[in-house]
């Protein structure tokens, strides 16, 4: 949960109900984009390797909330969400998974490498931790040319244990680059378990940030206003020139590593118990006391949005295949 | 025409660059006060600040990957790998992202980011300070390659990879950093994917890179007072590589060596034999020869060293057994 200095350092800002309606709106998008793009994997439509963010709507809701358009961000292989929450409309994902040149990388990219660069989206990323370092170069930019801006790598605790990581935070840390560490803390690196991957209990992540001295940020990942005023803080920290910021956010992944995962290695009850009691978008809607019909609006709403991007996709256009080579080199 | 050595002849490139164009920086370990292990740096920190000549911790991934992520955001970063041994602590960010954020995107980021890196053996240094990698990255599409041998070559084509809007791995051979040569006055970029014809000749066209260049030349002295000519060929550029250059050369002499320090196998020198092979056969009068390292790790004794990496002499060896073997 952000503490009381962290929503203190952001200025005591409270967020309005009409604010939090419309991170439900964007969270439930998300959720509803990536059980289309489950369903739409089974159904055999959707070529390559797919990995959705079922459970984790809050952390790229609400830290993309707390960036402005300039802000640059690096994502993950579990990419759609903050793809999402940077600004790219989902009919451009969708047509991206779908592999067409409407597609916001133009169909050479796919979900594990959506870019957005119009929004600020400098492409997800299939190596683990692999984005991270150009982020901190990114964020190198920003402070040699005075530009306020922030640049954002999110990863996850599987990422922590990766030379990449460590070597990323030393030198952000060494040259106080205005950057953004956001670890989305799900516990799972794969079908790996914490105890398995991590020396330390998995809610103590941030240690490894203290190792470089780096500015450490707590909050509730499953807590979209939490995490939205801890990014706030964590963006205000870094534009003053005090250094990145390692925003530590414990998530919950309530769906397979990626799409088709059987999960033997989870936990039957364990998983539908964190689906009763850790689904951010329940807990939102509880918060909001959202009434059925409400929620049912907005449902139908998103689900149209979701339902004409698969319409879009399908309607897009296939890339000749000797465009393979156009962008080998500017 | 002024004269540099290579070492100031690289450090010329730099320093004009930086002189003129604020987005241009560098970075790597030791390259400030200390002017770089190569003496390379020497100077720049004094002229241009410590925001633009940037020591950096050892961490190659993350020199090399903070050097993406400014190219991407619009400045053009050098950096410097002290040695290209040490390309293979930074390959997933060469390989994996530099290389590929272009194409991944589909065209909306490009990546001006110049590694400049050294390497070569004659010094004892043992197997993990002497390697020459140069055939590893012209297997990446997306990077481009640059082997210098001259110090105008080095000087001119620097310029033209700080330039360049892909990143090029920069490579430079440490026993030619004390080389003196003329170099124009004022500084000629030379376009990436040119070939330098260093000496002409009629009967075998030596195809070298790095040091072996300067092998080969002398070994082309040696060959034509046994009545042999000799062409030289430098390619400079390994990607993209000038082949019509190359071929047409071949075409001309019909016989070919290939030389590079780097090991044989799997070496620039069977991607040489290739396209060669393949654009002049019925131009051929002999097997294409390969000259480079043998198969083993660098050994530290001198000795052992020496009988390593090739020499002139391999070279001429070379050249009379494809003249040996067609005439």
């Amino acid at each position: 949960m952000a503490t009381v200095e962290e929503k203190a350092e952001s200025g005591g800002r409270r967020v309005s109900e009409e604010v939090l309606r419309g991170f439900f709106r964007e969270m439930l998008l998300i959720r509803r984009f990536e059980e289309k793009v489950e369903e739409r994997f089974r159904a055999g439509e959707l070529p390559g390797f797919l990995h959705v963010a079922i459970g984790q709507e809050a952390s790229a809701t609400g830290v993309c909330a707390a960036l402005a358009r300039e802000d640059v961000i690096a994502s993950t292989h579990r990419a759609h969400g903050h793809t999402i929450a940077k600004g790219t409309p989902v009919e451009k994902i969708m047509a991206e998974l779908y592999g067409k040149v409407e597609g916001c990388s133009r169909g050479y990219g796919g979900s594990m490498h959506l870019y957005d660069v119009e929004v600020g989206n400098l492409g997800a990323n299939a190596v683990v931790a692999g984005g991270m370092p150009a982020i901190v170069g990114a964020a190198l930019a920003f402070q040699m040319r005075e530009e306020k801006r922030v640049a954002v790598a999110f990863f996850g605790d599987g990422a922590t244990n990766t030379g990449t990581f460590h070597e990323s935070l030393n030198l952000a840390q060494l040259w106080k680059v205005p950057a953004i560490f956001v670890l989305e803390n799900n516990g799972w690196a794969e079908s790996t378990p914490a105890t398995q991957q991590l020396p330390l209990p998995v809610d103590e992540l941030g240690k490894r940030a203290a190792a470089y001295g780096m500015k450490l940020l707590e909050a509730d990942g499953q807590d979209v206003e939490a995490v939205y005023l801890a990014a706030l803080a964590a963006r205000e920290h870094a534009l003053a020139g005090k250094g990145p910021v390692f925003l530590h956010l414990r998530t919950h992944r309530l769906t397979g590593h990626y799409v088709g995962d059987p999960q033997v290695y989870r936990d039957r009850d364990e998983l539908k118990q964190e689906r009763e009691t850790k689904d951010p978008i329940r807990l939102l809607g509880a918060r909001l006391e959202l009434r059925d019909e409400d929620f049912a609006a907005l449902d139908a709403e998103v689900t149209a949005e979701v339902e004409a991007s698969v319409e879009f996709a399908k309607a897009g256009t296939d890339p000749k295949p000797e465009d393979a080579l156009k962008y080998v080199y500017a | 025409m002024p004269e540099l050595t290579y070492r100031e002849a690289v450090r010329d490139a730099l320093a004009q660059a930086l002189r003129e164009d604020e987005s241009v920086f560098i970075m790597g370990e030791d390259i400030a006060e200390m002017g770089g292990s190569m003496a390379v740096t020497q100077g720049l920190l004094e002229e241009f600040g410590a925001k633009r000549v940037r020591n950096t911790p050892i961490s190659e991934i993350a020199i090399v990957g903070s050097g993406i992520g400014a190219a991407i955001q619009g400045m053009r970063p050098i950096v410097e790998i002290m040695y290209e041994d040490f390309l293979t602590l930074s390959m997933e960010q060469l390989v994996n992202q530099a290389a590929k954020h272009r194409t991944m995107s589909g065209g909306q980021v490009k990546v001006p980011l110049t590694i400049r890196t050294q390497g070569g053996a004659g010094w004892s240094p043992g197997a993990q300070h002497a390697q020459q990698l140069e055939a590893w990255f012209v297997h990446v599409p997306g990077l481009k390659v640059v082997f210098a041998s001259t110090p105008e070559d080095v000087r001119g084509l620097l310029w033209s990879s700080i330039y360049d809007d892909n990143p090029v791995v920069f490579f430079e051979h440490r026993t030619l950093y004390p080389l003196k040569g003329e170099v124009p006055s004022k500084l000629e970029p030379i376009p990436l994917g040119k070939a330098r014809i260093h000496r002409e000749g009629e009967d075998v066209t030596v195809v070298a890179t790095g040091r072996l260049v300067h092998e080969a030349l002398q070994a082309a002295e040696a060959a034509e007072s046994e009545g042999i000519s000799v062409e030289v060929v430098d390619p400079r550029t390994l990607l993209p590589l000038d082949e019509e250059t190359i071929v047409g050369s071949v075409r001309k002499t019909t016989r070919c060596v290939t030389a590079h320090e780097a090991i044989v196998r799997g070496g620039f020198g069977a991607e040489l034999a290739a396209v060669i092979q393949l654009g002049a056969f019925d131009w051929l009068d002999a097997p294409i020869e390969r000259v480079g390292a043998r198969f083993a790790p660098l050994a530290f004794a001198p000795a052992m060293e020496q009988w390593v990496v090739p020499h002139a002499e391999d070279v001429l060896d070379a050249i009379r057994r494809t003249v040996a073997r067609s005439s």
